[in-house]
């Protein structure tokens, strides 16, 4: 079998008394969309984080294409192929969408010490920008600034910005949080498309997205992965119905 | 028209107004005006140079007087020590700004916030207290600097209209070299720090390098500045580095617009202008100036280029 894209091992996050990353190990293979699930308090962030560099995990791995990256620096990661998505918007408020998009396609265009050419007039950093906007359906508003931007639209600009960095790996917290219904649908659409390109990690509390998107779906409960397998098996799964007992009905009912 | 608005009009008559001022000095025979105003033009640059980290970098340095110090006694310790020729002064000047630039920045860069005013601040005391020792260079009392520097038959410092009109090239280059930075590569990434690090580092951005070049960049052009205030007063002493005097530029970068081209120029202007008057009016000068200030900064958010601005759409 081929190495698989990501690869995490026993990885371990304390914080304090509390376990927040208990053992967790996993793999993602290069095409797979990989969903992460669990109650809230679940672990979730916490182990993005660790992925994406923005948290040290105590013990245990993290590799990229084969590669380990458990120690390397965020931006470091990014240039080896890895996007994310945060899971409360986080973009440069005062910017317009295109030059958000634009800026996450300058980072990987060469180098920014460039002190003297006007960055937006570079015809193939725009034109990145321009086609990451459209692939998401925000073209019409790229010169709009972000702060003016519906919370909708910003949640998609933040995929725009992922993709914009030509990814290999996009990891996606929480994508649909705080969107409306038909909004929710036109992401779960978008996703379907995307994945066609890209391999992604989706945490996601939307289960009937998550049901309907991933090849194979990880649970955590407490820290620890608990179940790890296709949408069917999970569904079939009697640890995750009792971890789920809430949300039971979601689980089971959604095909 | 939507082209001309009020903040580029007002923007366009003081240069103009600034450009011409040597003009009017000699025809109506007021030679103060010209010197007053190339001390205006030389913080002005200041200003501008604190502006490009401050405004557009979002690094509140409290410090940036220090550049001020470095680059005056560079001038007045080299003049002392027989080196008279600015082709040697003014490069000297730069460079040893930059590596102090370097060096802080550095340190002040590991901090945020709060944390980044006061090392900033902590710095620029400590310089202020190593010149103080110079006792070979003045130490507190300061250092005469005999001999203008030298730049043989180019430009002659002596000479108020030149040494004025020298001031206001590297004022104007100086704002020109910051525009092209802040819509460069390198400026939109120094911005995007300032309005969300995290977001920057996650799209591939490693935040310090960018943030201390910036940081150096700013430092070299306030060295400059302080080459030509030792220039401008043959004269160089710690006082120019003491903290109040980085809460002066501070002060006109807010009061005139952070983060706008010329907001430093106007804010440098008008400051020292009203210092200037008021402190003719009354000797509690300080008192007016305190309250004026608030009310700019209270309710002209942005400060007077913002004023102006809003001006323009209602």
């Amino acid at each position: 079998m081929a190495e698989p894209l990501l690869r995490v091992e026993k990885l371990v996050r304390r914080f304090g008394g509390i376990v927040a990353t208990d053992n967790v190990s996993l793999d993602v293979s290069a095409g797979e969309l990989h969903a992460i699930i669990g109650p809230n308090g679940a672990g979730k962030t916490t182990l993005i984080s660790q992925l994406t560099g923005h948290l040290e995990p105590h013990s245990g791995s993290v590799s990229l294409g084969g590669r380990d990256i458990t120690y390397l620096p965020a931006y470091r990661r990014c240039a080896l192929g890895l996007a994310r998505s945060f899971q409360i918007t986080s973009l440069l408020l005062d910017f317009t969408a295109a030059d958000n998009v634009a800026l996450a396609a300058q980072a990987h265009a060469g180098t920014s010490f460039r002190f003297f050419a006007n960055a937006r007039k570079e015809k193939g950093l725009r034109d990145a920008a321009h086609a990451a906007l459209d692939r998401v359906g925000l073209a019409h508003r790229a010169d709009v600034l972000v702060s003016r931007l519906s919370h909708g639209e910003r949640r998609q600009i933040e995929l725009a910005v992922a993709l914009a960095s030509k990814p290999k790996l996009l990891l996606l917290d929480e994508p649909m949080a705080g969107l409306g219904v038909t909004e929710s649908q036109g992401m779960v659409k978008l996703l379907q498309e995307l994945r066609k390109e890209v391999s992604i990690v989706l945490v996601e509390h939307d289960m009937p997205a998550v049901f309907a998107l991933a090849d194979r779906i990880s649970v955590l409960v407490y820290g620890r992965v608990i179940a790890s397998g296709d949408p069917a098996a999970i569904r079939a799964n009697e640890d995750v119905k009792r971890a789920y007992l809430g949300d039971q009905h979601v689980v089971t009912h959604h095909v | 028209m939507k082209a001309l608005t009020v903040s580029k009009a007002v923007t366009a008559l003081m240069l103009a107004g600034l450009v011409l001022l040597p003009l009017y000095s000699q025809l109506s025979g007021n030679i103060f005006i010209l010197t007053l105003f190339t001390r205006i033009v030389i913080l002005a640059l200041a200003a501008a140079s604190l502006n490009l980290i401050m405004g557009f970098g979002g690094m509140m340095s409290f410090g940036h007087a220090a550049y001020l110090g470095i680059g005056g006694y560079a001038v007045g310790m080299l003049a002392q020590e027989g080196v008279g020729s600015g082709f040697i002064q003014f490069p000297v000047a730069l460079a040893a700004s930059a590596l102090y630039g370097l060096v802080i920045g550095a340190l002040s860069l590991r901090t945020r916030g709060v944390y980044f005013i006061m090392i900033t601040l902590a710095f620029a005391q400590m310089a202020y207290y190593v010149a103080s020792g110079l006792a070979r260079y003045g130490g507190d009392d300061g250092l005469t600097v005999y001999k203008r520097s030298d730049f043989s038959g180019l430009i002659n410092l002596s000479n108020r209209t030149q040494f004025y009109y020298l001031c206001l090239g590297c004022l104007f280059a100086v704002i020109f070299l910051i525009w092209r930075i802040v819509n460069s590569r390198f400026g939109l990434v120094v911005q995007g720090l300032r309005s969300n690090e995290q977001r920057m580092q996650a799209i591939g951005f490693p935040a310090k390098r960018y943030q201390l070049v910036c940081f150096v960049i700013s430092g070299m052009m306030c060295g400059l500045a302080g080459a030509l205030l030792a220039n401008n007063t043959d004269f160089i002493s710690p006082a120019v580095m003491y903290w109040t005097r980085s809460g002066d530029l501070m002060v006109m970068v807010i009061l005139g617009g952070m983060g706008t081209l010329f907001g430093p120029v106007i804010g440098a202007v008008v400051y020292l202008l009203l210092e200037e008057f008021l402190s003719q009016l009354t000797e509690y000068w300080a008192l007016i100036m305190g309250p004026l200030l608030l009310l700019i900064v209270l309710f002209g958010r942005g400060g007077i280029m913002g004023l102006l601005g809003r001006l323009n759409r209602g």
